[in-house]
């Protein structure tokens, strides 16, 4: 059974263009709406990229802002310039 | 004993307003620029038409030569509405005061040489009356215009105009040891001096023009495309030993300018591409346009008045910006 990549964030207007850059960019993601949060569920791999968040954002975003908005997250983080990632392939 | 905690979610009988969730084709959240941006205008049953050019209604369409089928379509990729907006420019300008404590701390404009101070009092204070009249035209889009998506962000830029008169203004006064006389002797350069008569009379002709799309080209294209960063980015050595610190105190002008110009460009690109007469309509005023041809005589006397307060002998007859500052730096 595949192992379950996942973010929680917030559910406000700054989380919103990164849950919709999530959903856009991980095919056969879960959401799961819950009062005033998100969880993202994926086998494996959940990715964030930054240039699908600032296209949805219409300004520069670091990933690292992600923890502003972040609740909770399963899987082994790989962070760079470019994307956010959790998952289980190590 | 167990607490069993239980959650109780509460679904919103609506995500967002009816008018939004036409337009997002569902009743999806929408983000606060939507909100506050799509079809905000009102639109319909106006009680009282102007007596004052009567053959329009108070927002209407044909107050442009170029036609739209939604004006909602040239959308801000910047996404400001008022607290974004306000949120960006308040961090720019700590920015700027930190430059202008920095700056008065070491009190690099007082050890300046007296011929960069009259080359800045000359070429670069005269600029805050360029700013008062693109607030002038700004605002005059803002109220001439159709469609919040265009006229928000409008009165926006109006505001920056304004900001960055004032940032001019302060410039005058660390010349002057804040007595103002620099200001006044700026605008009797820029009333009276033939240098800058080319770029007081295309901003003031632009004063006059009624079509809010051709001003809107006129403004975004010609003066802030071409004036201000002629003044902001090419002119560094006309600064002499002064070109750092001015650098450092019209950062704000640079950041505004690359930040608008996404902005800007988008709402031309918007509008020039719905149709094939809108392409027209557009490239005439941004190129072929009585705008252009006048800009070109407007850049001419203000290349030579640097020029020859530089001393340059040099004879060329290009008058690109990259020239200008090139002829400058002789």
């Amino acid at each position: 059974m595949a192992q379950v990549a996942s973010l929680t964030l917030l559910h406000n207007d700054d989380a919103r263009p990164i849950i919709e850059a999530i959903m856009a960019d991980n095919p056969g993601v879960r959401v799961l709406d819950m009062p005033g949060c998100v969880k993202l569920d994926r086998d494996m791999e959940l990715v964030v990229n930054r240039a699908s968040v600032e296209e949805r954002l219409g300004r520069t975003w670091d990933p690292q802002e992600i923890h502003l908005v972040l609740v909770s997250m399963a899987g082994n983080l790989d962070e760079d310039d470019d994307r956010f990632l959790v998952g289980w392939k190590h | 004993m167990t607490i069993q905690i239980k959650t109780i979610d509460l679904e919103p009988k609506r995500q967002t307003f009816g008018h939004i969730a036409r337009r997002l084709g569902g009743d999806k959240p929408a983000s606060r620029y939507q909100e506050a941006t799509l079809d905000v205008q009102a639109t319909a049953n106006f009680h009282y038409k102007p007596l004052w050019e009567a053959e329009y209604w108070q927002y209407d369409t044909r107050k442009t030569a170029v036609v739209m089928e939604d004006w909602y379509k040239p959308l801000d990729p910047r996404q400001f509405y008022y607290a974004a907006y306000n949120i960006a420019r308040a961090n720019m300008n700590q920015a700027v005061e930190r430059n202008f404590s920095f700056i008065e701390e070491r009190g690099l404009i007082e050890k300046l040489s007296a011929e960069a101070k009259a080359q800045i009092e000359r070429g670069l204070l005269p600029m805050r009356h360029l700013h008062w009249g693109s607030n002038m035209n700004m605002t005059e889009i803002t109220q001439r215009g159709y469609g919040t998506a265009v006229t928000a962000p409008c009165i926006f830029s109006a505001g920056d105009h304004l900001g960055m008169a004032q940032i001019i203004s302060r410039v005058g006064l660390e010349l002057d040891g804040q007595t103002g006389v620099s200001l006044d002797r700026a605008k009797e350069t820029w009333l009276g001096d033939a240098a800058w008569q080319g770029a007081r009379k295309l901003i003031e002709d632009t004063f006059v023009e009624r079509d809010f799309f051709q001003l809107y080209v006129a403004q975004t294209l010609a003066v802030n495309g071409v004036l201000f960063d002629m003044a902001y980015k090419h002119a560094d050595a006309a600064w002499r030993d002064g070109a750092i610190p001015v650098a450092m105190l019209t950062e704000f002008m640079s950041d505004w300018r690359a930040e608008e110009s996404r902005w800007s460009d988008h709402v031309v690109k918007t509008v020039a591409s719905e149709s094939d007469a809108n392409k027209k309509l557009v490239s005439e005023w941004a190129r072929l346009g009585r705008f252009a041809r006048r800009m070109r005589r407007a850049k001419r006397p203000r290349r030579a008045r640097v020029r020859s307060v530089c001393r340059s002998n040099r004879g060329d007859k290009h008058y690109g910006a990259s020239r200008f500052a090139h002829a400058s730096a002789q």
